[in-house]
């Protein structure tokens, strides 16, 4: 899950965004993991995460191999909070994205409460992922920083794009995709909450924010950098 | 990855979806192709695109219609009208870009999908990075990116001269033919891979070390880079040790993945240690 660490943003940028994720470890923790990832879901749902997904299925808004010419005007955009539970089949990370402090605090509170036993992380800012803890009575494990991208950066597409396409860390929302729902943002040819849609579907584990992704374009419409 | 041409219309939808821009129109047979050398096999435009499975001669000639009245079909942008993904059957050694690309394909080294092992996120069960221990994650490729195995080498031979040890069951150092000298598989450098994650592990007394080799070697790679260093909290859930020292190197830290501690060791064979029988 180094695919929550590196999103492009400062501190400030992260304030609506806070993903919980619960791990099974291999020959650690595995066995009879499948019901724990679920529950640990279920425990989410009241607290209104904006997406959740696992790894090999994918997160609450998905692609379709079957659309029909009618998805061109009546396209289902809601997300399936329920199939992505009754989806997970194999131990593997599941996550919890949330727009709000408040509501990770409480998540993760919750989570503590109900003992799984599995490995919980939370991935934001560090002051905001402190907060989280104290307010859960957690004393952090451990900690992985991001130091951020160095290296060719000239390579990179500039900052507006680089916080959407980030959101997806395994880099599936590409570059280009970004700029065009920006660009069409820009032009009135979709709104942002349409415009994320798009996005979401590609992230193959359910991380990306699109309450975030929403503000970013949003912004974008205002001033391009 | 494979464009079947008799099924695609060049709406173009798939060009923008592509990660590494491998993805274009061909003028000459007005159909997308992907150029090979540079796709990844990452399968963003297949697992990503929705897909209808319209009649393509009949879209083509729609198109061009619309064309002739210079109007323009305001079509939804994630979505291949005439399902023309087609997936290869991938070989060695071109079988390791979607490895290493495609978060749904599990490597078969460590039955771990994605790009990584599990590095500090179960650390608390694993004890992988223990006190006065930093565990980095040096990244190439992401975002958008892409690398070379060529260009990832030249790092990993430069750790191993620095006698750093790599984490054994990443899927990147099971590629290694020499782990004491960071030397990767001959067959594998020239495949191109979206990204991926060295993973090693040092004393605290070696983080400013290893973030100048990183730094020095990072200039010849053509590539981008994301580092992340992951380290023990104190009892009271503090970090004190390792952030002022990246601090002091100048790194703002603003993000970060904290493991709560919450996890247990639960497996009945993890829990209960190996017994040796004597036989006499």
């Amino acid at each position: 899950m180094t695919n929550t660490l590196h999103r492009y943003g400062n501190a400030e940028s992260f304030r609506d965004d806070y993903i919980v994720f619960a791990s099974p470890s291999k020959g650690k923790n595995d066995e009879g993991s499948i019901p724990k990832l679920k529950k640990f879901l279920e425990i989410a749902l009241p607290f209104r995460p904006v997406n959740i997904g696992d790894p090999a299925h994918g997160g609450a808004l998905r692609p379709s191999r079957n659309e029909t010419v009618a998805s061109h005007w009546h396209r289902d955009t809601q997300p399936r909070l329920r199939k992505v539970i009754d989806g997970i089949d194999e131990p593997a990370s599941v996550a919890a994205v949330f727009d709000n402090i408040e509501a990770a605090e409480n998540f993760l509170k919750a989570v503590k409460e109900a003992d799984l036993g599995l490995s919980v992380n939370i991935s934001t800012s560090i002051e905001g992922a402190q907060k989280c803890c104290k307010f859960a009575g957690i004393a952090p494990h451990s900690v992985g920083y991001s130091l951020g991208f160095e290296g060719k950066l000239e390579k990179l597409p500039n900052t507006q794009i680089l916080a959407l396409t980030t959101m997806c860390g395994h880099g599936m929302i590409s570059s280009s995709m970004g700029k065009k729902m920006i660009d069409w943002v820009k032009e009135g040819r979709r709104t942002p909450a349409e415009a994320v849609t798009y996005m979401a579907r590609f992230c193959s584990c359910g991380i990306f924010n699109p309450s975030r992704a929403k503000r970013i374009l949003e912004d974008a419409r205002n001033k391009m950098e | 990855m494979k464009i079947n041409p008799d099924k695609c219309v060049a709406c173009g939808n798939c060009v923008y979806v592509c990660p590494v821009g491998a993805i274009y129109v061909d003028p000459k047979i007005n159909r997308a192709v992907i150029d090979q050398n540079e796709c990844v096999e990452c399968y963003a435009c297949y697992n990503g695109l929705s897909s209808e499975r319209l009649n393509p001669v009949l879209v083509r000639t729609v198109r061009k219609l619309f064309q002739m009245a210079r109007l323009r079909f305001d079509p939804e942008p994630d979505i291949c009208p005439t399902a023309a993904f087609e997936p290869d059957k991938l070989v060695w050694p071109r079988v390791v870009r979607r490895a290493f690309s495609d978060p749904r394909a599990t490597h078969e080294s460590t039955g771990v999908q994605g790009r990584g092992t599990e590095e500090v996120k179960t650390n608390d069960v694993t004890h992988r990075v223990k006190q006065g221990e930093v565990g980095f994650t040096i990244e190439f490729g992401r975002p958008g990116v892409g690398v070379w195995f060529r260009d990832i080498q030249k790092m990993t031979q430069a750790l191993a001269k620095a006698n750093v040890p790599f984490e054994k069951n990443n899927p990147l150092t099971l590629l290694m033919s020499d782990v004491t000298t960071g030397r990767l598989r001959e067959d594998v450098l020239n495949e191109k891979i979206l990204s991926a994650i060295v993973e090693i592990k040092v004393p605290v007394a070696r983080t400013e070390e290893i973030v100048q080799l990183v730094h020095e070697v990072e200039t010849s790679i053509d590539s981008v880079v994301a580092l992340g260093v992951g380290t023990r909290c104190d009892e009271n859930g503090e970090e004190r040790v390792v952030g002022p020292i990246l601090e002091r190197l100048g790194y703002r830290l603003e993000r970060a993945k904290t493991n709560t501690g919450l996890g247990k060791i639960t497996n009945i064979e993890a829990k209960s240690p190996k017994v040796e029988v004597a036989v006499s």
